[in-house]
């Protein structure tokens, strides 16, 4: 078996797609966020500016999906068939959504018209948010497994995605962008705009603690897999904590006004979130609730060692000028947002 | 209908939606790079409004191109899944790669380009706009290099059977220099660039015609008019070498491309026709031996005809194979007439003074999209019945946990959405293009210009 570092080709690529997909959980999480919260904002400046602040960067975060969706296929071909056509209906609905969205932003400002407008501002906020809960319902639906047969296919029925902890998961995702959003919109706003975002940092970041609180209760007392592999390795207990220290420290910074150390705060409690996850779920990447033996893991599941060799230099090559361009796109549009003629 | 209709459709439906926008994006943000490099190059504020006018539409243009993308991506999961296992192997590195290499590139310098004008010097924006361009051509070449691989697949094996057969990839480079992807890129790379350089041509002509922003509109045009010529000239090549690698790799598909049946037979070319399915044999105006001719050098060379191959290894929809071939044809011929012409003109100084010539310019801008989505209507129906040539059929793709109503379901959303899409992109182009370049005071109703005009013959319309 081919190793790098002592991991196997396999292990290696499970964490290059659990990165790509932190990465695109912290960065489209705060447009996703900023925009399931738009239709609090009132005034058509402040709906401007809001949408100004993700202006240059949404579509950039948007590919980090595109990237993590190619990543799986190319990794994990079975476990991208698998789970793709088990959720059918929710990735059209998904699609659908997504396609929504990224023309309300791009429509919007296209006309002066206050229905227009409205129009597109109903749209995007809708849209925004139900992509964060979709995210959600299908990684909840991964955590508590699926039906599958010997081949890898799905047997449920077509509602069988909205169970009530998949749900959960859902509300969860979406409460935590909610406030990654805000902390986000927070950096980039002045004055009035600002104060009442500082307002929402606080409700978004209270309705987050109370989701994961009843979503960690959930998972305790009801499934019980996904509490193996902490349980049997004390030392993970550090994550867990961490992540609790996390969230507290995004309060401390947002009382401090230090909101760029609460964005970082934010950040890391999302990827710790997911390190839970994968965590939890490794070897495993679909747990058949049919028989142990129809599980997809990072083995059974996984391109050829040749395969991901490729895959594995194409990422080594790739994901430091990806980070280099993020950075300076992110750098170029620092600091608070200014309208002008190019401007949504 | 069957789930493999229905699923054909809706992924033929959804990538000619979604490839109306890309070749919009390269060939657009091609001439971009040249009006924004002459900006440069000159400090011409006239190239600057130029450059800022057509950002507008390419941010249109390319936010529909994002969002109708990512579709075919999930796609391969939901609707072909046994496709995704089979193919995943091989097809899965060029898929990441386009993601990593091109969709990251453009769509993180696109931020700079759209936004950026204030924000940094004009050279770091021309990199920027450099950058967006080469990205959305480094997004073509993978996913071109992907479907060329299932055109003629080389740098595979294949393990396991029936279901859970797959193709394991042995040599990388084997895989991205298959032998038709290099021709192929190519073909489409021009395709591309002819299909901006006639938005922009264009848009030109119809301010040439509504007398509006002159200065402005004979700029660009010529600009575009240079992109647009050396581009049909060069497709001429680009097309035939692309061919020839049909003729060799994939003869059923040349078979059906000419409407050639008899076995081994010299091959006839056809400038239009009709293929009688049931008779077996095409009908219509044709040079003799003229497929023989261009493919062996000899007009009595035999060429495989359909005949030569079972029924069912053949493509199905023969007619369909055969006539979005020859309109293809047709129209990039007609192109090559268009813009040497209209150079041809402009060596005489008389370029603007035809009317109808700017009124069939204007029209223009649908030509190379027809010929854009014939032409690979052409090369997918021309694989049929395989989804990998030779290896894997289309109807042993499908998913097995999808049925018949879930594919009519979205089918049904993805036709409501990309109408109402279309019907806003349509409007609201329209309503950039009449709002015309802004600030653009210096260029707008220049009175030296006006006169000339009317000198000319130009009669204002509204």
């Amino acid at each position: 078996m081919d190793t790098f570092l002592g991991l196997d080709y396999q292990t290696l690529w499970f964490l290059v797609v659990g990165g790509v997909f932190t990465g695109y959980a912290i960065l489209d999480g705060f447009d996703l966020g900023a925009g399931a919260l738009h239709l609090f904002f009132n005034k058509e400046t402040s709906r401007r500016i809001a949408l100004n602040a993700i202006g240059p960067v949404w579509d950039g975060n948007e590919v980090w999906l595109v990237i993590g969706g190619g990543a799986l296929f190319a990794g994990f071909p079975a476990v991208y068939a698998a789970v793709f056509s088990a959720f059918y209906i929710p990735f059209m609905l998904f699609l659908t959504v997504l396609i929504f969205r990224a023309i309300s932003i791009e429509f919007r400002s296209k006309e002066q018209m206050p229905w227009w407008r409205a129009m597109w501002d109903v749209c995007y906020c809708l849209s925004s948010a139900t992509i964060a809960f979709l995210l959600g319902v299908v990684l909840g639906n991964l955590l508590l497994g699926i039906p599958l047969d010997a081949n890898g296919n799905f047997t449920g029925t077509l509602l069988y995605f909205l169970n009530p902890y998949s749900v959960m998961v859902g509300i969860t995702t979406l409460s935590l962008f909610m406030m990654h959003g805000a902390i986000y919109l927070v950096m980039k706003t002045e004055d009035r705009l600002y104060a009442k975002l500082t307002i929402m940092v606080r409700n978004t970041t209270i309705f987050f603690s109370i989701s994961v609180l009843l979503l960690s209760f959930y998972t305790l007392l009801y499934i019980p897999h996904l509490t193996n592999a902490i349980r049997n390795n004390n030392w993970m207990f550090f994550i867990p904590v961490a992540m609790v220290f996390a969230i507290a420290n995004i309060t401390r910074m947002v009382a401090k006004r230090q909101y760029r150390y609460a964005f970082i705060s934010s950040s890391v409690t999302v990827s710790l979130l997911l390190i839970i996850v994968a965590v939890e779920l490794y070897p495993n990447m679909v747990i058949s609730t049919i028989s142990a033996q129809n599980n997809l893991t990072v083995y059974n599941s996984s391109a050829s060692n040749k395969s991901l060799g490729i895959l594995l230099t194409v990422a080594a090559i790739g994901v430091p000028l990806v980070i280099a361009y993020t950075t300076f796109v992110f750098w170029t549009f620092k600091g608070k947002v200014k309208l002008d003629d190019m401007s949504y | 209908m069957d789930v493999e209709i229905l699923s054909r459709i809706q992924f033929a439906f959804t990538i000619s939606f979604h490839y109306i926008y890309p070749p919009l994006s390269i060939g657009l943000g091609l001439v971009m790079v040249a009006m924004e490099g002459l900006y440069l190059k000159t400090g011409n504020k006239l190239y600057e409004n130029m450059t800022k006018f057509y950002t507008r539409i390419f941010a249109l243009i390319f936010g529909i191109g994002v969002a109708t993308g990512i579709v075919m991506e999930f796609e391969f999961g939901t609707n072909w899944a046994t496709y995704s296992k089979y193919v995943g192997d091989v097809f899965g590195s060029a898929l990441a790669a386009e993601g990593i290499f091109a969709f990251a590139l453009e769509s993180g310098f696109l931020g700079v380009l759209l936004f950026g004008w204030n924000k940094v010097s004009p050279k770091v924006h021309f990199f920027s706009t450099l950058m967006v361009t080469l990205g959305s051509m480094f997004s073509a070449i993978w996913i071109v290099v992907a479907n060329s691989w299932q055109q003629t697949p080389t740098g595979y094996r294949i393990e396991g059977q029936g279901l859970n057969a797959r193709a394991i990839i042995t040599d990388f480079w084997a895989m991205v220099f298959n032998p038709s992807s290099v021709e192929r890129i190519i073909h489409v790379w021009i395709g591309a660039f002819i299909a901006g350089a006639f938005l922009v041509l264009s848009i030109s002509a119809y301010y040439i015609l509504r007398k509006k922003y002159l200065e402005f509109a004979f700029s660009s045009f010529k600009i575009a008019l240079i992109i647009a010529t050396i581009s049909s000239l060069a497709q001429l090549v680009a097309g035939h070498a692309s061919a020839d690698v049909v003729a060799e790799y994939q003869p059923t598909k040349l078979a059906a491309l000419e409407g050639h049946f008899e076995k081994d037979a010299p091959a006839d070319m056809y400038l239009f026709g009709f293929i009688d399915t049931k008779e077996g044999k095409t009908i219509g105006l044709k040079v003799p031996g003229g497929l023989s001719f261009l493919t062996h050098g000899d007009f009595s060379a035999p060429v495989k005809g359909l005949n030569n191959f079972k029924k069912e290894d053949r493509p199905g929809a023969l007619n369909i194979v055969f006539q979005s071939y020859h309109i293809m044809i047709s129209i990039g011929m007609f192109m090559i007439a268009l813009t040497v012409f209209a150079c041809w003109l402009w060596y005489k100084n008389t370029l603007f003074e035809k009317r109808w010539l700017m009124n069939v310019f204007m029209w223009s801008v649908l030509l190379p999209q027809i010929a854009n989505q014939a032409g690979w209507f052409a090369a997918e129906t021309g694989r049929q019945p395989w989804v990998v040539y030779k290896l894997l059929r289309t109807s042993q793709a499908l998913s097995q946990a999808v049925t018949a109503n879930q594919v009519i379901f979205s089918l049904i959303l993805f036709t409501v959405v990309y109408v109402l899409l279309f019907a806003l992109f349509i409007y609201l182009l329209n309503k950039k293009i009449k709002h015309g370049p802004t600030n653009g005071e210096d260029i707008d109703h220049s009175p030296q210009l006006k006169s000339m005009a009317n000198e000319i013959g130009y009669s204002s319309t509204h």
